[in-house]
């Protein structure tokens, strides 16, 4: 299977991956290659079969509504890129 | 050309938590950046969710308030974006099966009439952090505080119900006015603890195509809301009739300036590729954790208002005012049942203390004069200790901090002569110096007479600083110029 | 010392034979010495141990000491380390140090156990020979020119290279069996819920599961017992006793049904290798169990339906690697799309790029149904193989891998000839069962593995069986050439 040019471009942009031009053709190969592996599902005869979100039939256990994270910051901001006056710092934000 | 405007709201109410939705990170609103963010909240690596049973259980809340369906199992799944404000790259909300379900919530216009708007659904899911733009670090940067990110909300959307900005305030005010009473969200809309976003689209009258919408977000006053949508309705109206079309777009409306504009469009098209979040298992609520929340909820707007003309003889107009406004109400029933009251009670919350309180943009929590004092003061007026006047003095006194009703009047005494045989001694006293005055009075007709009084009023009111008793004065000022008539 | 089993080990060290620094110190040496040709650790952690096995030394003086307390181990790089480097084998982290132990790593301290360091790994847990780490291959102890499988091929060589006689490895479609089996070691990966996923960087939040790797059946139950515990922290973590896994180790095999699935015996599957788990399944018979044909129908699909879900799921985990908050970050970002963008390209290798890209797609709109929701569809119909074929045996077992250990770069520029390597094991991790490979054999030199695969919470009989094939057969004590010297 072929994914076109622009899909490519469109999945590198959802997922924030630039994908310089000169490789652009063989991850679209590469991906191409993997999709004919998924498309094995087509055929797959599933109706009225219930899709499976978690292997275990358990439910959500409730957390009681009690204060135990005190601050952090120095602690976890040691390892951050950049920050500044306790905030994390990125090229500005254009709304 | 006739148009109908058709409004469909999405509010977000950050619930009144201590902890986060899914950490165990404080919510308190006002911290020093990232002090209330945990490695969750971070999104490190290997770090999970565990759900907060208190956001449940005023989601479940909201429900039951609304008369909605309650999503007994309901899911989380994964909504997937990038913004800085979003550490995880995705934010957990519900989509296929939310929490709360089908619900109504009947408002009231101001011209009496009443309109039940249909909820689609409420669903949990967790906040943003927040950008900063502006401040004292590098030129072309944005800094990034993490203390708001996992602060649970509940997303309540509308069906497109509302016709007009006037419906539109009054469903977001009764909202306001629901979840603050019920005690889940603490309504402080100037930190953002509830935020609209408002779907406009016009369409001719009469016509049953619905015209494209647009979508304005993040409005979190009552006023700008509605400066927006009359800005934004007239707007696609302008554009529609000078032959242009309404493009489905978001929008961001600055209060301060009045500017309404397009956002920059992020990316081409928001595909959130939602699917089930396998970090949480599907969250079930019982039949007896309901009845628990429904038997335990606290008394809605509605009823408060009901209430409040049965028990305390409101007016419909009071009791929708103070019954609408959980602050006001709680505030209001400590006054009135301090003071024996109600009327008076009733008039000075709305009246002097709600005015001074928009002045200075404080809220009724914040208030620097307390229900009780209030109270105390409406006690004094109640008993004759101070006149109406005298009243406003104090509140100032009491607002500034000076303390008590009883210990301003004590310290300034202020204390209004009610004794009688005072009050027969300044009279006389007054007469006595003012025989003019008293000539002129036996010398006008009849019929004139009652206008002179207020000169007698005035210089006894004068020699008694103002603390004679006006009433009583009336009284014995009228008994003695009887007499010398 | 270093070619005794954990069992072994402990017995030397309550019998004071030698203290855990000793024991830590040979390690170390080995590390030093040997690592450099097999490229298994990325971080060694020498003075951290050092100081834990002194420590351990008192806890054993003292007595009462848990089982673990002094022994030696390595965690895979994948499991958060409280100070020391976490890397994923990725450039991504190459500069992360957690301020958090993960629960896994937490157990063996409190146990006492004495971490050597962290092994190498396939980037992001994504693939089946430790091919795509940023810091280079990891070469097979029993021939250098081969991988030794993926993605815990560090844990794995370390261990058959005596470096360490236990390492911690996740699995997510056969990272624990299938390098295991190119090891000729044994390797559990317990049923989905056992072990904690706290501190255990997600890769595919519904499948991922951590377990031990070590040369014996005794010594995975040793482990396991340490590792398994109830988190509250980890939502999908199931509140369940732990058993003692060592306990049930010698019941015997007589009367055990066990499970041979056709499917598991197509072609592709190495002669040597079918030869080799036949031989072995024969001698169980022999022993007193009873080998059922059965069939797993939709066997042929659980790849596909894996790579649609791993990586949708681990598109969205991976997402918060954004240079904002820790991790790798590019240089000069001039915007913002620029700072996600382009570290996100330099930060992550070939096939963790591919693997997000093939989530995202199978996730976007308009093909959502097709392929997400198809594979979550697919997914309860292998489970219900299993539950079907669990009715009439008790355990499952057949081949780990279609063929022994490949050399590098032979599976070429195709990546679905990679995949096809976890034909055997990706089913067992869409159902959630617990899964086991133990040596069975030698084809060309090289080991290979026979899988056996349990019942829900079944860890006990799994290991029990596999104890009880260990108990007859010499495979398992089996070295590579040079090492066990």
């Amino acid at each position: 299977m072929s994914i076109e040019r622009h899909e490519i471009e469109k999945l590198a942009m959802l997922s924030r991956i630039a994908i310089s031009d000169s490789t652009i053709v063989e991850v679209s190969q590469r991906l191409g290659s993997v999709l004919d592996l998924v498309d094995q599902l087509q055929g797959v005869n599933t109706e009225g079969v219930q899709a499976m979100s978690h292997p275990m039939q358990a439910i959500q256990r409730l957390r009681e509504d009690e204060v135990s994270e005190l601050n952090q910051r120095e602690a976890l901001q040691k390892i951050a890129p950049d920050t500044e006056e306790g905030l994390f710092l990125v090229p500005k934000v254009i709304e | 050309m006739k148009w109908d405007t058709v409004i469909g709201l999405e509010v977000h109410v950050q619930l009144a938590t201590k902890t986060k939705i899914f950490s165990g990170s404080s919510t308190a609103f006002g911290a020093e950046p990232n002090t209330q963010a945990c490695a969750i909240d971070l999104a490190m690596p290997g770090t999970l969710p565990v759900l907060n049973k208190q956001a449940v259980h005023y989601a479940v809340m909201f429900g039951l308030a609304i008369d909605a369906e309650i999503g007994k199992e309901s899911a989380f799944e994964r909504k997937n974006y990038f913004y800085p404000d979003l550490p995880k790259g995705y934010q957990t909300t519900q989509l296929e099966k939310p929490i709360v379900g089908r619900g109504n919530v009947e408002i009231q216009l101001a011209d009496g009439s009443t309109k039940n708007i249909r909820i689609h659904h409420a669903h949990l899911e967790e906040d943003a952090g927040k950008s900063l733009h502006e401040g004292d670090f590098r030129h072309g940067v944005s800094g990034i505080d993490l203390n708001r990110a996992g602060t649970p909300l509940i997303e309540i959307v509308s069906e497109p119900d509302i016709s007009s900005a006037e419906e539109a305030i009054a469903f977001a005010k009764k909202l306001h006015s629901i979840v603050t009473s019920i005690g889940i969200c603490d309504g402080e809309m100037s930190q953002g603890s509830m935020r609209f976003d408002v779907n406009v689209s016009v369409k001719p009258s009469g016509s049953d195509t619905l015209g494209t919408r647009t979508e304005t977000k993040n409005l979190n006053s009552f006023k700008f809301m509605e400066e927006c949508i009359v800005k934004e309705v007239e707007r696609q109206i302008d554009l529609i009739e000078d032959g242009g079309t309404v493009i489905q777009e978001t929008r961001l409306y600055n209060g301060d300036t009045k500017v309404a504009r397009s956002m920059r469009s992020k990316e081409e098209a928001n595909d959130y590729r939602y699917f089930p979040c396998p970090d949480l298992l599907p969250v079930i609520v019982t039949d007896e954790t309901i009845e628990e929340l429904r038997r335990n909820l606290p008394e809605l707007p509605d009823a408060r208002q009901a209430r409040f003309v049965e028990e305390y003889g409101l007016s419909d107009y009071d009791a929708s005012v103070l019954g609408n406004d959980a602050g006001m109400a709680t505030y209001f029933e400590i006054a009135a049942k301090t003071s024996g009251s109600a009327k008076l009670a009733a008039n000075w919350t709305m009246g002097e203390l709600a005015a001074r309180l928009n002045n200075e943009d404080i809220s009724i929590a914040n208030s620097p004069v307390s229900a009780d004092q209030l109270g105390g003061l409406v006690t004094r007026i109640v008993d004759n200790s101070i006149s109406g006047k005298m009243a406003k003095e104090v509140f100032e006194g009491i607002w500034a901090g000076e303390g008590s009703a009883d210990e301003i009047i004590e310290v300034r005494g202020l204390k209004q002569v009610s004794d009688s045989g005072a009050l027969e001694q300044m009279v006389t006293d007054v007469l006595a110096a003012n025989q003019e005055m008293v000539d002129d009075y036996i010398n006008t007709d009849e019929a004139k007479r009652k206008k002179k009084l207020g000169g007698f009023m005035g210089q006894i009111m004068k020699a008694s600083k103002g603390q004679a008793n006006p009433q009583q004065v009336n009284q014995i000022l009228a008994k003695k110029l009887n007499e010398l008539l | 010392m270093h070619n005794r089993t954990i069992a072994e080990l402990i017995n030397g060290l309550q019998s004071k034979e030698f203290s855990s620094v000793e024991l830590t110190q040979h390690f170390l040496d080995r590390i030093g010495d040997l690592n450099p040709h097999y490229n298994a650790i990325i971080t060694v952690t020498a003075e951290q141990a050092l100081k834990a096995a002194a420590a351990a030394d008192e806890r054993l003086a003292a007595g009462n000491a848990p089982a673990m307390c002094g022994i030696p181990i390595l965690h895979k790089d994948i499991f958060c380390t409280n100070g020391v480097r976490t890397s994923c084998g990725s450039k991504m982290l190459d500069n992360f140090i957690p301020p958090y132990n993960a629960t896994v790593v937490e157990n063996f301290e409190q146990a006492g156990a004495v971490v050597l360091g962290k092994t190498n790994m396939d980037e992001f847990a994504m693939g089946s020979s430790n091919e795509t780490s940023f810091y280079g291959s990891v070469q097979n102890p029993w021939d250098t020119d081969c991988v030794p499988g993926g993605s815990s091929g560090g844990s794995a060589a370390a261990v058959a290279a005596r470096l360490a006689p236990g390492a911690t490895a996740t699995d997510t479609g056969g990272s624990i069996r299938q390098p295991a089996a190119l090891c000729g070691i044994t390797g559990l990966k317990p049923t989905y819920g056992r072990v904690s996923r706290w501190g255990m960087i997600a890769f595919a939040s519904s499948l991922d599961q951590g377990g031990p790797m070590a040369r014996t059946a005794e010594d995975c139950a040793i482990m396991l017992s340490c590792m398994a515990s109830f988190d509250d922290k980890d939502s999908t973590c199931i509140d369940r006793e732990v058993p003692d896994y060592s306990a049930a180790l010698g019941q015997d095999v007589n009367g055990l049904r066990i499970g041979v699935p056709s499917e598991y015996f197509s072609k592709g599957l190495n002669e040597g290798t079918e030869q080799a788990v036949r031989t072995a399944l024969a001698k169980l018979e022999q022993q007193g169990a009873e080998l059922v044909e059965i069939s797993l129908p939709n066997t042929g699909l659980s790849v596909p339906a894996y790579y649609v879900i791993a990586p949708a799921e681990a598109s969205a985990n991976l997402s918060r690697f954004d240079g904002v908050k820790y991790g790798y970050r590019c240089e000069d970002p001039k915007d913002l799309q620029d700072l996600y963008s382009r570290s996100r390209a330099e930060g992550f290798g070939e096939e963790v790029q591919r693997r997000i890209l093939i989530g995202t797609y199978c996730l976007s709109a308009g093909y959502y149904e097709a392929y997400y929701g198809k594979a979550q569809q697919v997914r309860q119909l292998i489970q219900r193989d299993f539950e079907k074929a669990f009715e009439t045996v008790d355990v499952i077992m057949g081949p780990t891998c279609p063929s022994p250990a490949f050399k590098f770069g032979s599976k070429g520029d195709d990546p679905v000839a990679m995949y096809l390597e976890d034909i055997y094991t990706i089913a067992t991790n869409l159902a959630g069962l617990p899964g086991m490979s133990v040596p069975c054999g030698m084809v060309d030199n090289k080991p290979v593995g026979l899988q056996i695969i349990g019942n829900y919470f079944d860890e006990a009989r799994i290991l029990n069986v596999a104890h009880q094939y260990q108990q007859i057969t010499e495979w398992h004590d089996q070295a590579p050439e040079g090492v066990a010297s």
